[in-house]
């Protein structure tokens, strides 16, 4: 069949199109949107973090991360690792259990679902009887005890998840023997812990909400012991000896109960109220671990006096005579400690906190108890994100004085290395050094190596101290006095709270030949920025641009501008500010441009646009691009023009998310209330949409507001005046669909300082369908992309074609229009909107090359589309060539994010604190590739070896299907070979 | 073509020419014969045209006399094959360079009326005692198109094309769009799908004015692209960006109105069907023959590509300061140069249609120029309006001081 079909250029372009472009969804950087639930695998040396959506991710050593996520759109509540095994388990909010695996295929793990378990009861039982507060993974490793709201216990053999009815521990079993005088006052309520004695896994513990703490032999199904806690229960731990267990509990006290043999009664040793005397919060969760030689530490979450700090988020950790309250700025989900030693049983080495939206390493084994740096997982988000620009190929110089200037910032940081260290990282090491900015809301920008899997912080530029910012910059948290109670101290680095959010950063443009950064923010700040490795004392210079060029009838309702210190400052090392241009009126920048070449840096807002020589330090050109008759860029900012459904609803879906929020998973009555609540919610929304969503159908007019707004700017040495002659020249795109172009006069070198730049408007298009330009390339005589600026000069690129005839590709919204130079006569264009509907919202060049021969390769254009496709179009053809749907439609904010790279990949913001990373290219691609290993079963002492039936069996089928597994995978390997 | 001596009819042409160096009157007979079942397309015929005339790469104005005397442009393959079959025996063929044709000339007895023309002169006999002013029709593409029904004949009965033409006008288009739902037959059955429908009329809108469209009415294109699958706002944005020219295929929720096809003349239904939208039928007439087809709806098949051409010269490319200038100069605009060369005969057109009736050769002359200039003006007119709005040209004017504003 395949002999006789014909082979045409159709069919070539396709398979060339194969060769060249693939869409894949590889890595998700930063920290998981609303984490739920934190596990840890000490023999894994793994760590699982759930969230409210419903993912499961996996983290180790560096590199290595698995991610998953459950069919159910339901939160992931706890998250539980098979002792010594590949397994996990997770508990949804919707009560199913999930058993996960980390597969060996082909040399590499993957994260699968292989079983998933709904608890049945008995028919006729109200879902609380089955509804699952507390789980317990048992260390035989095929037993799950499963604590549930009714108060019973229900044992689940696994995997397999078969039900083993007859060891279940009914509550009436419970009751039955507890001591009168204790039963006759009480409901014991549901189980709220669970916990296995660490030297003898036949005895469990159960503790239900109201206090009462049972001790149950699983061999012979009988309490041993009861421990009659008074309090209501929220955590129990079992101390590693067995000797004794640590309950806390709902008014911030914990209890130590000592196990004595042979006595009929359990004495409570002491109570203990750490923060005492007032009122206290609740002590969520308590772990006590033992040091070689030493006093225990002692960690719990919570129990902080409710009326003073009963908002903080602490956790308390208490060795010896040390006691520290470390401040957490959100919410804690949980918490573990790793250990040092080969079987992971030694010395505390540090403490791991999953809070709402940062992960925080505490070193346990340093003075002081210092943060460790994470490697990954990184709060992107502790200040907004603003904006974002990616620079690939960093030479190696500028790298290293970029990570030399990060060091310097980051003495704070503990020396040891990373505490989690599971799994092996297989994948190459990144074929270049990526540098991923990110502006932020307070005024800083921070540096990412996005080389590979791990987006790593390199280093933190602050804009904040050029200008006369009302609050200080406390950006190390402030101190706690010494002698006060309790010892709090801040950590982590999420800090919403912007000071001012005129510091924000729009537009970021980074010169990675020259050094040269310039950035611009929300009150019309451009600041330029050098790359200087010694800290420096300065003043820096501001110059007001007026863009207005006399415009009459203006009004600016506006924020004001920020003022420029005047006297000197002390810079740190790295990028220094030199310049501050200041737009008036201070308006937000919307594009930016910098030409290192030139010495030039062109920007605009909703008012005009201005070309800066920071050279000569002066203005080369300011054009007013501002329409009369804009009523809206005549008074003020963006954001005030909203819609009052809309608000409407957005305030609803706030209300329905903190309700969310607020929802604690194992109490059935709140959740009642909270449920009813939401449907009810949920029918008024529903009532609301009922009424029809109407789209008004109007051709654009000449006065739609912000015609005038700038959208791109652009350098090109380009034929814009004759055909023979190419000059430097500046492109700027507006709002409205209008194209204004400029011949520089840049004087020669040993002139350049002193000789006076000029410009010289050359032509404009007025787009007749008005859409917004968004992008403007010019292609030279081969129909490639010019190259950046010093590209060439660096011998980079191959320099530009000024022999054939050059053409400029606009990119409106709507269409793509390639226009002769120096003519301007429309030549080809592709009507996007036209067709499909859908409005280009992101735009960039990229070189695609081909996996099957490392010589072949072309440019094309990317772009993002309001639909949340990525296209790719042809050069110089603008045919389009891929289509591949990425962003959902309605995640506007994830639109509005993306930034493509050179080589085809691309990144947008799936939440505040993600960014997922994709790849267009088949050569250039990103992802996890890792191995983990299962670790050896460990050896039981036989004494303490569960009876149980089949245990043995169940080990000797692990190890077999261990041998399966190598076998297997030799059999590939040979096969490969 | 197969040019045979049996079935055919012979073609009679005249080319007559201004500015050809080869003669000074300018005009050239061929007689040759062409066979009329086999006639062939209009691009074949023309390019022999060409070849009999030996003017290779002239652009041609052709025009045929028929049998009522009008003189009919012939521009594509329909009117091209009605010009064939109407001849009896003879085609008389007027053939004019396109940038100096006289558009005056077509139309209803254009030729027995206005004597005073060269065709009249070449094609008909001579009646010097007939005098009246020529009726002057602008050129075709300068027609104020208006909203109409299109492409009836290929559309189903229940469907209906409208082309909302906002050129120039004032007037909003004027409606809005929501989502809904309709049933459609499938081989499963009736299946309920979404679909997007007409939820308003603005009152005194375009849409509105035009009477072609009505609230629910189902949109199933929007310049020939379908909408099933697209979102409400995706569907916003394919009209908004088509809005200059907007063609969107309805099922009108009100059936009644439906043209009833396939009777032969039909015209007392199509008359009724079109009660309603009556006021839209100042049409224009994109070839002769259509005029004189059976249903009085007018039919306009426009392509995509027609579309995109007639756009592509709306975008407004300004030339700004003193090196403007030279730019301008070089050879890539034909028509505007040529300009100021026509002035004065303007005015020798008036004296001569003064004394009309005196020998052709001049009165051909000062038409022809007289075209020209009047060609010219059109341009001039073109010019402005396709500046966007006066308010924004005042604008433009206030803001820059930098130079003159010049349409390509």
């Amino acid at each position: 069949m395949k002999r006789f079909r014909r082979h045409g250029t159709e069919s070539q372009r396709d398979r060339l199109k194969q060769e060249l472009f693939q869409f894949t969804k590889t890595v998700e950087h930063g920290f998981p949107h609303q984490p739920s639930a934190l596990g840890y695998s000490s023999s894994l040396q793994l760590m699982a973090i759930g969230t409210r959506s419903g993912a499961i991710k996996l983290y180790g050593a560096p590199g290595v991360e698995f991610m998953g996520l459950h069919d159910e759109n339901a939160a992931v509540t706890q998250v539980f690792f098979m002792p010594h095994q590949v397994e996990l388990v997770t508990l949804l909010d919707d009560n199913s259990l999930h058993m996960w695996t980390l597969r060996s295929h082909k040399g590499l793990s993957e994260l699968l679902e292989i079983g998933r378990f709904l608890l049945t009861g008995p028919p006729g039982a109200p879902p609380s009887v089955t509804r699952v507060t507390a789980v317990l993974t048992h260390s035989s490793g095929e037993l799950l005890l499963l604590g549930t709201e009714g108060g019973h216990v229900f044992i689940v053999e696994v995997p397999g998840f078969r039900e083993l009815e007859e060891m279940n521990i009914s509550l009436d079993q419970i009751t039955s023997c507890v001591p009168d005088d204790y039963i006759g006052r009480r409901n014991l309520e549901h189980v709220e812990a669970l916990q296995e004695n660490p030297v003898n896994s036949n005895q469990v513990a159960i503790g239900y909400g109201r206090g009462l703490m049972v001790i149950w032999d699983l061999d012979h199904r009988l309490a041993i012991r009861h421990i009659p806690a008074t309090q209501q229960l929220e955590s129990m731990w079992w101390k590693e000896d067995g000797s004794c267990i640590l309950s806390s509990h709902s008014d911030g006290s914990y209890c130590c109960w000592t196990l004595r043999t042979g006595e009929e009664r359990e004495e409570e040793e002491k109570t203990n109220v750490p923060y005492g005397h007032f009122p206290c919060k609740a002590i969520s969760k308590i772990v006590q671990l033992p040091t070689a030689g030493g006093p225990p530490f002692l960690l719990f979450s919570g129990g902080m006096p409710r009326a003073s700090y009963g908002d903080r988020h602490c956790i308390t950790v208490i060795y010896s005579k040390t006691q520290v309250a470390f401040d957490f700025t959100s919410r804690i989900i949980d918490f573990f400690v790793t250990r040092d030693g080969p079987q992971h049983t030694g010395e505390p080495s540090a403490l791991v906190v999953l809070v709402e939206e940062e992960l925080v390493v505490i070193d346990l084994q340093t003075e002081g108890w210092p943060v460790i740096q994470t490697p990954y997982l990184v709060p992107l988000h502790s200040s907004a994100i603003t904006c974002s620009h990616h620079v690939s190929a960093i030479p190696l110089k500028l790298w290293e004085r970029i990570i030399a200037a990060g060091v310097v910032q980051n003495t704070q940081y503990s020396k040891k290395p990373w505490p989690i260290t599971g799994g092996q990282n297989l994948a190459p090491d990144p074929p270049q050094r990526d540098l991923l900015l990110t502006g932020h809301e307070d005024g800083t920008v921070r540096f990412w190596d996005a080389s590979g899997v791990c987006l790593y912080p390199l280093y933190k530029l602050s804009t904040a101290a050029v200008f006369n910012a009302d609050a200080d910059l406390n950006d190390n948290m402030s101190q706690g006095a010494e002698g006060e109670w309790p010892p709090f101290r801040k950590v982590g680095c999420f800090d919403p709270y912007s000071d001012d959010p005129r510091l924000g950063i729009q537009k970021i443009h980074l010169c990675k030949y020259s050094g040269y950064l310039t950035v611009a923010g929300t009150a019309g700040q451009i600041l330029m920025l050098e790359l200087n490795d010694e800290a420096a004392e300065q003043t820096v210079e501001a110059k007001i641009v007026d863009l207005l060029q006399g415009q009459e009838g203006f009004r600016w309702k506006g924020h004001t501008q920020l003022d420029v210190r005047e006297e000197p400052v002390l810079f740190p090392p790295g990028f220094q500010p030199f310049t501050v241009v200041q737009c008036q009126p201070p308006a937000v920048v919307t594009a930016l441009n910098l030409h290192s070449e030139w010495k030039l840096v062109a920007f605009g807002t909703s008012h005009g646009f201005s070309v800066y020589d920071y050279l000569q330090k002066n203005n080369v050109l300011v054009k007013c691009t501002l329409n009369p008759s804009d009523q809206l860029a005549m008074e003020g900012p963006l954001s005030r023009v909203k819609s009052i459904k809309k608000s409407l609803r957005q305030s609803f879906r706030r209300i329905r998310r903190s309700r969310v929020s607020l929802r604690k998973h194992h109490i059935s009555n709140t959740n009642k209330v909270i449920q009813e609540a939401n449907a009810r919610l949920e029918a008024e929304l529903a009532e609301m949409e009922l009424a029809p969503v109407q789209r008004k159908i109007e051709a654009r007019s000449s006065d739609d507001s912000f015609t005038g707004l700038v959208r791109t700017l652009y350098f090109a040495d380009t034929f814009l005046s004759d055909s023979s002659h190419n000059t430097p020249s500046l492109w700027a795109g507006t709002n409205g669909g209008t194209v204004f172009a400029y011949i520089l006069y840049i004087p020669p070198a040993e002139h350049r300082a002193d000789e006076a730049l000029t410009a010289q408007p050359a032509k404009e298009i007025q787009l007749m369908h008005r859409a917004p330009v968004v992008g403007i390339v010019v292609l030279d005589g081969h129909g490639a992309p010019l190259p950046e600026p010093l590209e060439t000069a660096h011998d980079l690129a191959r320099s530009p074609d000024l022999l054939g005839s050059h053409h400029v590709l606009v990119i409106s919204e709507e269409q793509f229009k390639v226009f002769t130079l120096p003519k301007l006569s429309s030549k080809m264009k592709l009507k996007l909107t036209a067709v499909d509907g859908s409005r280009v919202r992101r735009a960039g060049l990229a070189w695609f090359g081909s996996n099957r021969t490392e010589d072949y390769g072309e440019s094309g254009l990317v772009f993002l589309t309001n639909q949340g496709d990525v296209h790719v179009l042809s050069l110089p053809h603008i045919k389009m060539q891929i289509r591949y749907p990425c962003i959902r439609r309605e995640d506007v904010s994830g639109i509005a994010s993306c930034v493509f790279t050179k080589q085809g990949q691309g990144f947008y913001l799936m939440s505040p604190s993600e960014f997922e990373r994709f790849s267009l290219s088949t050569r250039y691609l990103v992802e996890p590739r890792c191995l983990v290993e299962a670790p050896l079963p460990p050896v039981f002492s036989n004494q303490h070896q569960p009876k149980l039936e089949g245990a043995s069996s169940a080990l000797r089928y692990i190890a077999a299907r261990r041998v399966m597994e190598h076998a297997l995978l030799n059999d590939e390997s040979k096969s490969l070979r | 073509i197969n040019l045979s001596f049996t079935r055919s009819c012979s073609v009679f042409t005249v080319w007559s020419s201004l500015s050809s160096t080869h003669f000074k009157f300018g005009a050239e007979f061929r007689r040759f014969s062409l066979d009329r079942s086999k006639p062939g397309r209009f691009d074949e015929f023309y390019g022999l045209l060409q070849h009999v005339h030996r003017i290779p790469n002239v652009e041609l104005l052709v025009a045929y006399a028929d049998v009522h005397g009008d003189l009919l442009p012939i521009n594509n393959d329909d009117n091209y094959l009605k010009a064939v079959k109407s001849a009896n025996p003879l085609l008389r063929l007027f053939l004019q360079r396109k940038e100096e044709a006289d558009y005056t000339t077509f139309g209803t007895d254009s030729l027995t009326r206005k004597k005073n023309t060269v065709l009249s002169a070449v094609l008909l006999r001579p009646d010097p005692n007939k005098k009246k002013p020529p009726v002057i029709i602008s050129l075709p593409k300068d027609f104020r198109p208006v909203s109409s029904i299109i492409d009836v004949d290929i559309l189903p009965e229940t469907h209906r094309r409208v082309r909302l033409y906002k050129h120039g006008q004032e007037k909003p288009l004027g409606f809005y769009i929501r989502d809904g739902s309709s049933v459609r037959v499938t081989p499963q059955g009736l299946e309920k799908v979404p679909g997007i429908f007409i939820s308003r009329l603005v009152p005194g809108g375009l849409a509105e004015s035009t009477g072609l469209l009505a609230v629910n009415d189902e949109v199933l294109e929007v310049n020939g692209i379908e909408v099933v699958g697209k979102s409400l706002d995706q569907v916003t944005d394919m009209m908004i960006a088509n809005s200059h020219n907007l063609i969107i295929t309805v099922k009108p929720a009100n059936q009644r109105n439906n043209v009833v096809r396939g009777g032969g003349v039909g015209g007392g239904a199509a008359s009724g069907s079109s009660s309603d939208s009556g006021a839209s039928y100042h049409g224009y007439l994109p070839h002769g023959a259509a005029a004189t087809a059976g249903p009085t709806h007018i039919i306009q098949n426009f392509s995509v590509g027609e579309l995109e051409s007639d756009e592509d010269d709306e975008d407004v490319v300004i030339e700004v300061g003193g090196e403007a200038e030279t730019i301008r100069r070089t050879p890539s605009n034909y028509s505007m140069p040529s300009l100021p060369r026509y002035e004065p005969h303007l005015n020798l057109r008036t004296a001569t249609a003064a004394n009309s009736g005196s020998a052709f050769s001049i009165n051909a002359n000062g038409n022809l120029r007289g075209s020209g200039g009047s060609s010219g003006s059109l341009t001039n007119t073109n010019a402005s309006s396709t500046t966007p709005s006066p308010d924004r040209a005042k604008e433009r004017r206030n803001l820059e001081e930098e130079g003159t504003v010049i349409t390509l």
